[in-house]
C-alpha cells in the first residue's frame, strides 16, 4: 500500500474541494419521463425483506449513461408513484474513476439500487419480484469524489440504509486498492439484523484491506461488536487527519456529529463530502422542493463539500 | 429605475386610441390568440381579448396590503390599473401540465408517452414592465439551467409580447427599487404608453423586436410631436415618483438576509402567517411544483401532471418522518430569503420584480418590504444569532 502526499496542503483542499463533480444530465422531456427497465433479480438485505436489493436493467438500450457512484435514479411504479434511490452498484464500471464524467461511458450490465421499504412507493417495491417492469429516469445529481480520494486515506461513514450509495465506492476501491491510502469503512445500525451487504463486508475486510468498524444501537446475545454511535468509532482514529478524506452517508444528525469527530481528529472541513437527503419530485431542479439555501439538492447534490452544507447541519428547517 | 436615466428611447411614433382594436386584428390576422386583462367581476385578470371592448375601459384599482378594489376612472383609459392576481405565467407554465403518460403494454411491461403538443402562436397585450421582468425570470429558471424545460420553451418561442408602461401603480408596487419598472427597458415585441387626456387618447408607440417592427409598420400610425415625447417622460417620473422607498438596497438586503436565520421577527411574521399558499400562486416568479401521478378507471393508463406547488405547504419539504420545514417560520423563511437572497446566487436576479401581489393577496396583509425592515430594525448591524434555540450547537 503506497500513499504519496499532496504537494500543498492548501491546494490538495482547493483540489478537493473542486472534486464533487457534475455529470451531464438528461435533458428535455427525457428527464421527466421513466422508461421501461426490468428488475433481473431481487436479493432480501434483511431477514424481513425491509431492505432489498433490485439489479436492473433497461428493456431497450438507448445509450443511458454510466451512472457514478453518489448518483441517484428515479424509479418509477405504475400509478403509484416515483422514490428518489441512490446507485448501490454499477456493474458497468470499470475502475476508471470519475475522470470521464463530462462523457459517462454507456450503460454496460444495468444498474443495482438497494431500498429500504419505508414509505408508499418503497412498500409497493418491496412487494415486487423479478421479471416486473418498473420505470426509471435518470441518473441524476453529483458524485462521490473517488478521484480527489487517491493517494489518501480514505474514511466512510454510513448510517443505515446509508451504507448503499456508498458502496459503488467500496468496489472502486477494491478495484484498484493501491491507488488508496488507508481505508476505514465506519458503519452504524440499529442492530446487528439490520446489518446490510453482510457477505460483502467480509469480503471487504478479509480481502481488500479496509478495516471495518461496526456500531449497533442495540446489541444481541450474539453481538460481540460495539454498541454504541458510529461517531465513537471515528474516536478510535487509526488514519492521517491531514491527508485524509472523508465520505457520510447517513441521518443528518449522524453526519453532523460524524462531522465534529473527524475535525476533531483533524480532517479538514474541505476534505469531508456529505450526502444529503431532501423531498425530490423532479429531479432536474426545476420543482423546488429540495432546495437547502441556494443549491438544489437534486442538481447541486446529493454529494456536497461539507462546507456548503454547514449552514444546513446548524440552522433548523433551513 | 433612476428618473435621471431614461428606461429607453422616446418613442417616435403615435397610435391613436381608436386605433388600439386594429392593433388587435392585425395580431388575430398573424394567427396568435390575443391574450390581455379583462374585468371577471370585481377583479381584473388575464384572458382572451376578443376584441378592444373586452379590456377593462375606464377601471381603476385601489391597492393595500389584503385589500383590492375596483374604481372607476373616469378618463377612460384602457390601462389605468396596476396588476390584479393573474399573472403570465399562467400561459408558459400552466398551473397543470401532463407530462407524460404510461400505458400498460403487454409486450413491454410499460410504454412512456412523452406529450407536448405544438404551442400555440399567442400575443399577450398589456404586460406591465414588472411582468416582462419576471417573464426573464422564469425563462431562466425554465430554459437557461442544464435541463431546459421544452414545453416551457416552445410557449415561449410563440409568444408576442406587447408592453403597456405603468402610469398607475398601486399603493402596494416598488418595481423602481427592483429595477423592473414603471417603464418598460427592453423584452417585449411592441411597446405602448397610454396618453389618456380626454378627450385627446393615444398611445405613444415603439418596436423592441424584428416582429415588433413587421407589426408597427403595419398599422396607422403617426409621428410623435414633442409634446407627446414629454409626456411620455413626464408620467415615467410620476409613477416612478409615486412609489416610495420601501427595501434597503440590494446588497444590504442580502447581507441582511443572509445572517438573518434565527432572527425572532419569523415567528412573528408566522403569528400572522396562514400558510394558505396565496402569494406564491400570484406571484409572477414562483416556479415550485408538485407531481400528481393518477391512473384511469381500468389501471390501463397513468399520466403525472405537474401542478404549482408552494413551499408554504407543509408537504413541500415532505420526507420518511415528515416534513422537514415543520414550522410556518421555517417556511416564511424559506420564501422570502428564496426571493431576495439565494435567488441571486441560483439565477442571477432577485426573484421578486416588486409587483406588490403577494402583499394585495395575503388575507393576512402580510408586506414583505415590511417584514424586511422590521429585520433590520432588529437586527442592530449584527449578524449574530438572536435565538439559542433556533440553532443547535454544534462544530
Amino acid at each position: 500500500m503506497k500513499a504519496h502526499n499532496p504537494s500543498s496542503p492548501s491546494s490538495a483542499v482547493a483540489a478537493v474541494a473542486a472534486a464533487v463533480e457534475q455529470p451531464t444530465p438528461p435533458t428535455g422531456y427525457e428527464a421527466m419521463a421513466p422508461v421501461p427497465w426490468r428488475i433481473e433479480a431481487v436479493t432480501a438485505e434483511v431477514a424481513d425483506g425491509e431492505v432489498f436489493t433490485w439489479s436492473l436493467s433497461p428493456l431497450e438500450s438507448q445509450g443511458e449513461p454510466l451512472p457514478q457512484p453518489g448518483q441517484f435514479n428515479m424509479l418509477y411504479l405504475f400509478g403509484i408513484g416515483e422514490a428518489a434511490i441512490s446507485v448501490s452498484g454499477i456493474p458497468g464500471r470499470d475502475g476508471t474513476g470519475c475522470a470521464t464524467l463530462s462523457s459517462p461511458p454507456p450503460l454496460a450490465g444495468g444498474v443495482v439500487h438497494t431500498i429500504r421499504a419505508v414509505g408508499s412507493v418503497t412498500r409497493a417495491m418491496q412487494a415486487l419480484s423479478a421479471g416486473t417492469v418498473i420505470g426509471l429516469r435518470g441518473p441524476f445529481g453529483s458524485c462521490w469524489p473517488v478521484a480527489a480520494a487517491e493517494g489518501r486515506d480514505l474514511i466512510l461513514v454510513a448510517g443505515g440504509i446509508g451504507l448503499a450509495p456508498l458502496r459503488p465506492v467500496l468496489h472502486e476501491i477494491a478495484a484498484r486498492r493501491r491507488s488508496f491510502g488507508r481505508v476505514l469503512l465506519c458503519y452504524g445500525a440499529r442492530s446487528p439484523r439490520d446489518l446490510i451487504f453482510r457477505s460483502e463486508l467480509e469480503r471487504w475486510e478479509e480481502e481488500c484491506e479496509i478495516e471495518l468498524r461496526i456500531a449497533v444501537d442495540r446489541g444481541t446475545a450474539a453481538w460481540s461488536g460495539h454498541v454504541g454511535v458510529v461517531t465513537e468509532l471515528l474516536d478510535r482514529g487509526g488514519f492521517s487527519g491531514r491527508n485524509a478524506l472523508a465520505m457520510i452517508c447517513g441521518p443528518e444528525i449522524m453526519m453532523d456529529y460524524s462531522v465534529q469527530a473527524l475535525r476533531r481528529r483533524g480532517v479538514p472541513k474541505e476534505a469531508i463530502f456529505v450526502s444529503m437527503e431532501r423531498s425530490m419530485r423532479c429531479a432536474v431542479g426545476f420543482c423546488g422542493h429540495c432546495q437547502i439555501g441556494a443549491d438544489f439538492v437534486c442538481r447541486d447534490g446529493p454529494v456536497f463539500p461539507y462546507p456548503r452544507m454547514e449552514p444546513a447541519f446548524r440552522i433548523q428547517e433551513l | 429605475m433612476s428618473t435621471e436615466k431614461a428606461p429607453r428611447p422616446q418613442p417616435e411614433r403615435i397610435l391613436e386610441a381608436t386605433q388600439l382594436q386594429t392593433l388587435i386584428e392585425l395580431l388575430q390576422q398573424r394567427g396568435y390568440e390575443v391574450l390581455g386583462p379583462t374585468r371577471d367581476e370585481s377583479a381584473i385578470v388575464y384572458g382572451p381579448l376578443a376584441d378592444v371592448t373586452a379590456l377593462p375601459v375606464d377601471c381603476g384599482d385601489e391597492q393595500a396590503p389584503g385589500v383590492y378594489r375596483l374604481r372607476t376612472r373616469g378618463d377612460g383609459a384602457y390601462f389605468g390599473y396596476a396588476v390584479g392576481p393573474h399573472s403570465w405565467k399562467a400561459y408558459l407554465f400552466p398551473p397543470n401540465e401532463v407530462l407524460f403518460r404510461v400505458h400498460r403494454d403487454a409486450a413491454e411491461g410499460l410504454r412512456t408517452e412523452i406529450l407536448g403538443a405544438p404551442a400555440t402562436p399567442r400575443a399577450l397585450l398589456g404586460v406591465r414592465p414588472c411582468e416582462l421582468a419576471a417573464l426573464a425570470i422564469q425563462d431562466t429558471v425554465f430554459t437557461q439551467q442544464a435541463v431546459a424545460d421544452r414545453g416551457y420553451a416552445e410557449r415561449r418561442r410563440a409568444l408576442f409580447t406587447i408592453a403597456v408602461d405603468c402610469a398607475a401603480p398601486a399603493a402596494t408596487c416598488f418595481c423602481a427599487e427592483m429595477a423592473s419598472g414603471p417603464a418598460a427597458r427592453d423584452g417585449f415585441d411592441l411597446v405602448l404608453t397610454e396618453l389618456c387626456d380626454p378627450p385627446q387618447h393615444r398611445f405613444a408607440i415603439a418596436a423592441g423586436s424584428a416582429a415588433g417592427a413587421e407589426l408597427l409598420q403595419a398599422l396607422p400610425t403617426r409621428a410623435a410631436s414633442a409634446a407627446e415625447q414629454s409626456a411620455v417622460s413626464q408620467q415615467w417620473q410620476r409613477a416612478t415618483a409615486q412609489m416610495p422607498q420601501r427595501l434597503p438596497a440590494e446588497e444590504e438586503r442580502r447581507a441582511l438576509l443572509a445572517h438573518s436565520h434565527s432572527h425572532p421577527h419569523w415567528e412573528a411574521v408566522a403569528e400572522r402567517c396562514l400558510a394558505c399558499v396565496n402569494c406564491t400562486l400570484v406571484c409572477p416568479t414562483c416556479f415550485c411544483s408538485d407531481m400528481v401521478d393518477r391512473t384511469d378507471l381500468e389501471g390501463e393508463v397513468a399520466e403525472r401532471v405537474r401542478t404549482w406547488g408552494s413551499c408554504f405547504e407543509a408537504e413541500h419539504s415532505y420526507m420518511v418522518g415528515g416534513p422537514h420545514r415543520h414550522s410556518v417560520a421555517a417556511r416564511y423563511r424559506q420564501w422570502l430569503t428564496h426571493k431576495l437572497e439565494t435567488w441571486h446566487e441560483q439565477f442571477g436576479s432577485s426573484g421578486c420584480v416588486g409587483c406588490g401581489r403577494c402583499i394585495t393577496w395575503c388575507p393576512s396583509g402580510i408586506d414583505l418590504t415590511a417584514e424586511v425592515a422590521a429585520l433590520a430594525e432588529h437586527h442592530g448591524g449584527s449578524t449574530a444569532p438572536r435565538t439559542p434555540g433556533g440553532i443547535h450547537e454544534g462544530a
